[in-house]
């Protein structure tokens, strides 16, 4: 059994992250029907991952491997119509590139 | 959301009265890989889960309400929303080359 980490993934605000997966889930909520979920693995600024990966909802078209923003909360089924949709983790922006990722340290 | 593997259920006569006719399980957080984590949670089903299954749960309390008793604003924060058939993970390999 591995231990959680002290920040759990579960209570951070909006990150970065890099999608590296897909789920595959018959049998789900009816307000999901029809919608991707993806895995994806938080990164901190330099890129790196941090926390266990998570499994969001796509509100935006994202793919495997591709480099994403994830909000979370209530807010993360605001995106959908149905505004019940049960999500606490949504996929809500696909960033260009790595190179659109700018920071001091990286851009030395 | 997160994954989890169902170990049990919980039988509680004297609950909140929103909880009625609730399914309350006990629930193992796990990697995608399948690794059990240290993090017991329990959460109301809305699905029909059974021990063993993989499932999804959401971890908010207004989405999570509404999954699991169809109302909002009951006094629950984890539902469990799917019930998982395949994860697909990236290649370890694609993943180092990708970052």
């Amino acid at each position: 059994m591995i231990d959680s980490p002290d920040s759990p993934d579960s209570l951070d605000f909006m990150q970065l992250a890099r999608v590296i997966g897909t789920v595959v889930a018959t049998v789900k909520n009816d307000s999901l029907e029809g919608r991707k979920l993806l895995v994806v693995q938080s990164l901190d600024h330099e890129l790196r991952p941090q926390g266990k990966p998570l499994v969001a909802l796509d509100a935006i078209g994202a793919g495997t491997g591709e480099l994403v923003v994830w909000c979370r909360g209530k807010e993360a089924s605001f995106p959908f119509r149905r505004e019940d949709t049960p999500t606490d983790c949504t996929i809500i922006a696909i960033v260009d590139s790595e190179a659109h990722v700018t920071n001091g340290s990286r851009r030395r | 959301m997160i994954l989890a593997r169902v170990v049990g259920n919980i039988v509680a006569t004297q609950k909140n009265e929103r909880y009625k006719n609730a399914r309350v399980m006990l629930c193992q957080q796990i990697t995608p890989e399948g690794e059990a984590l240290a993090n017991t949670i329990i959460a109301l089903d809305s699905v029909d889960a059974g021990e063993g299954d993989v499932v999804l749960i959401v971890q908010e309390g207004w989405g999570a309400s509404t999954a699991a008793t169809g109302e909002q604003g009951a006094a629950i924060d984890s539902a469990i929303v799917g019930v998982v058939d395949r994860i697909d993970l990236l290649a370890d390999e694609i993943k180092e080359a990708a970052q």
